[in-house]
């Protein structure tokens, strides 16, 4: 496709400026780019997290498009009244989207969540994982990781951090036979550039779940935020994928696995992880990825 | 218009397809469903217009509403009990962002124990969350109230939600005979809802925001004072709805055979005509006994009260509520009322029909009988004892 929207051709419009992120902000970033995509026919709802925190405080308003905070556990539903609302007054040609972190997306709004995809209303919502509630200071998310140390999951000589697996949110939502699903990162920006497009010119529900480091939360300097999310698709912890028409696809297949101790030992969150508990993780990776060889579409090339 | 005959829920989803919403959230509820099942009946069969969400919770229900009234479109859902309880973080977010959802609330007891019969515990523990609340007696009231709510929320001085309660069973359902308007006569007496508190491609906002300390007091304000100020507008919309319609409501209150009465009983809701009925009984053998229904819980018909009130020599206020621990909302409100204007008569609290106990002709009867002879200020009725005992 010639028009496809790229680092070259995105727009100089700015639709989330002068908010007040953390430096080094991944979540941001991926407000700013789906913003940029998606343009000022976007009609954004964010839950309470980070992003409203920092965009709405009156009257220092940061979003130029139509933009509202909702509920924590009411992104998708009040996304669906603003899909049905703004049809039902005659606007036409607009994208109602959802931006909201994993708390809000995993925990308290899945509900919301899984009633909008089962409805299949017309709304792209999309998920910037940062793998814990950052804005409440760091605490166990649902999509939180095994071993990652949180002011409420404390490692210590008995418990090394987080007990549980990172709950697969990507396929819970495919689950749903959802019009389009996908994976993404804000360490491979045109995959998720492409991705915002694709789903926006898609009729239905649809969902990206974006990974967007917190160097707070995560324990990494602030000029790493890239790096740690480059490395952790490439450690094998996250992967790039779509689910369209009831098959997986892989998007990127790597040969081999760059070092997840690297990628781990590199963030203050998994400091404290010794040999055993890397094995559990990897052990894990191994698992997942045989599954999604063995499963999934994996045809497509090396992006 | 044409006559029918329709129970209270019944009557209520007719004023909602007589005030056209163009956005309707549905979750089901005992006792509210059957005002939702007739609505997804009048959108099958087209005499509703509207675009009907099936949402999968309460909060949904209302948040999708905030949402599509953000967008300027004219909204309704209902809900009921634990349903209200559950969408309570939205009834706050709706009234502070000022977006005039039309809710109707089956009144019924709150878990636990569990119970779904009729009292106003769920909306009368809801008080303070920002909306205007109305209880209604039958069920043209119930039609009518759909209508004139919308016409209260949505005038840009008020721009505040309003929920209107109907009695769980009592009420909900139980059938009576009902004028319909005319479209025609809707449509003239409510016009399309304008608002500026919307987003559009046009003029794009922000809204739902955070204010800190430094303005919030401010916004908070702002709220008090727009539903203060729409005691007015509700009076103005009744007496408009009384030209158009030829039936008028009085606004907040509604008295009953208040002329020179001494002993004067406030109710809300269905239980209202049971008690006029004895009101007369009792007026036939000379004894000067009147009535206060009020309509609206807030804003709170202070002005009326003070009116009613002034020359009684005892008033009792009959609610299907307790706030555990002290007496009846509905009573501490009025007792306020008259501690600040300096009225001079003895209160008393009747605590009756909780969890749907049945309020009998004799139990009124004798709560005149209270007024008149006096005796403890907080009862309960139907109870066989006091809370002394």
């Amino acid at each position: 496709m010639t028009n496809k929207i790229t680092a070259k051709t995105i727009t100089d419009s700015e639709f989330f400026y002068g908010h007040k992120a953390c430096a080094g902000c991944g979540g941001s970033l991926a407000v700013r780019i789906a913003l940029k995509v998606l343009g000022e026919r976007a009609i954004s709802v964010l839950p309470a997290g980070c992003m409203s925190a920092v965009g709405f405080n009156y009257p220092h308003l940061c979003f130029s498009n139509n933009s509202i905070i909702s509920t924590f556990a009411g992104t998708a539903s009040m996304l669906t009244g603003v899909e049905a609302g703004a049809r039902a007054v005659g606007i036409k040609n607009f994208k109602a989207v959802g931006l909201a972190g994993d708390g809000g997306t995993a925990d308290i709004g899945i509900q919301a969540l899984s009633g909008a995809i089962d409805r299949n209303d017309d709304i792209l919502y999309i998920c910037y994982d940062n793998e814990a509630y950052m804005n409440t200071g760091i605490q166990k998310s649902g999509l939180t990781p095994f071993g990652a140390k949180t002011t409420t999951t404390p490692s210590g000589e008995n418990i090394h951090g987080n007990l549980r697996p990172k709950k697969n949110l990507f396929e819970i939502v495919a689950a749903h036979n959802i019009s389009y699903a996908a994976t993404a990162s804000i360490g491979n920006l045109p995959d998720f550039i492409n991705k915002i497009e694709k789903a926006s010119k898609i009729k239905g529900t649809t969902y990206i779940h974006v990974v967007a480091p917190c160097p707070i939360g995560w324990g990494i300097p602030v000029n790493e935020t890239i790096e740690i999310a480059r490395k952790m698709i490439d450690c094998g912890l996250w992967y790039l994928a779509e689910y369209e028409n009831g098959q997986f696809t892989l998007n990127k297949n790597p040969r081999d696995f760059s070092s997840i101790k690297d990628y781990l030992l590199s963030q203050g969150r998994f400091k404290h992880l010794d040999d055993a508990d890397i094995e559990i993780l990897a052990v894990q990776r191994d698992a997942k990825w045989a599954a999604i060889q063995k499963n999934w579409n994996t045809t497509k090339e090396e992006l | 218009m044409t006559k029918a005959f329709l129970s209270g829920n019944d009557a209520f989803a007719e004023g909602v397809r007589l005030a056209r919403p163009q956005v309707i959230s549905i979750y089901p509820i005992t006792p509210q469903t059957t005002v939702v099942e007739r609505i997804s009946e009048m959108v099958e069969d087209s005499s509703l217009k509207s675009e009907l969400i099936h949402v999968e919770s309460e909060h949904s229900a209302l948040s999708c509403a905030i949402g599509a009234s953000a967008m300027g479109a004219r909204t309704f859902t209902a809900t009921s009990s634990q349903g209200l309880l559950y969408m309570a973080e939205c009834l706050h977010y709706a009234s502070g962002g000022r977006f005039p959802i039309v809710m109707m609330n089956a009144n019924r007891s709150t878990a636990l124990p569990w119970n779904i019969y009729g009292d106003q515990r769920d909306s009368l523990s809801q008080l303070d969350c920002g909306w205007i609340q109305v209880y209604v007696e039958d069920a043209q009231e119930s039609l009518d109230m759909a209508l004139q709510s919308y016409h209260i929320a949505e005038n840009p001085l008020v721009s505040t939600p309003v929920m209107v309660n109907l009695d769980g069973f009592v009420l909900t359902h139980t059938y009576e005979t009902v004028e319909i308007p005319s479209q025609t006569d809707a449509d003239r007496f409510l016009p399309p809802f304008q608002t500026e508190n919307k987003m559009s491609l046009d003029n794009p906002k922000n809204l739902a925001f955070s204010v800190g300390p430094d303005n919030n007091m401010e916004f908070k304000y702002l709220q008090h004072k727009a539903i203060l100020g729409s005691k007015r507008i509700i009076e103005e919309t009744d007496a408009k709805f009384a030209e158009i319609f030829g039936r008028s409501y009085g606004g907040l209150t509604q008295g009953y055979r208040l002329d020179d009465a001494d002993y004067i009983l406030i109710t809300l809701g269905s239980i209202t005509g049971l008690c006029r009925e004895v009101v007369d009984e009792l007026r036939e053998r000379g004894e000067k006994v009147g009535l206060l229904k009020l309509r609206f819980l807030r804003p709170f018909p202070s002005d009326d009260l003070v009116a009613a009130l002034g020359s009684a020599k005892a008033v009792g206020v009959l609610e299907k509520d307790i706030s555990f621990g002290y007496e009846g909302t509905v009573y501490t409100n009025v007792n306020s009322v008259i501690a600040k204007n300096g009225l001079r008569l003895e209160t008393y609290n009747f605590i009756a029909g909780l969890g749907g106990r049945d309020i009998s002709r004799e139990n009124i009867t004798a709560i005149f009988r209270h007024l008149q002879t006096g005796g403890q200020h907080v009862n309960f009725i139907g109870l066989g004892m006091t809370i002394d005992d």
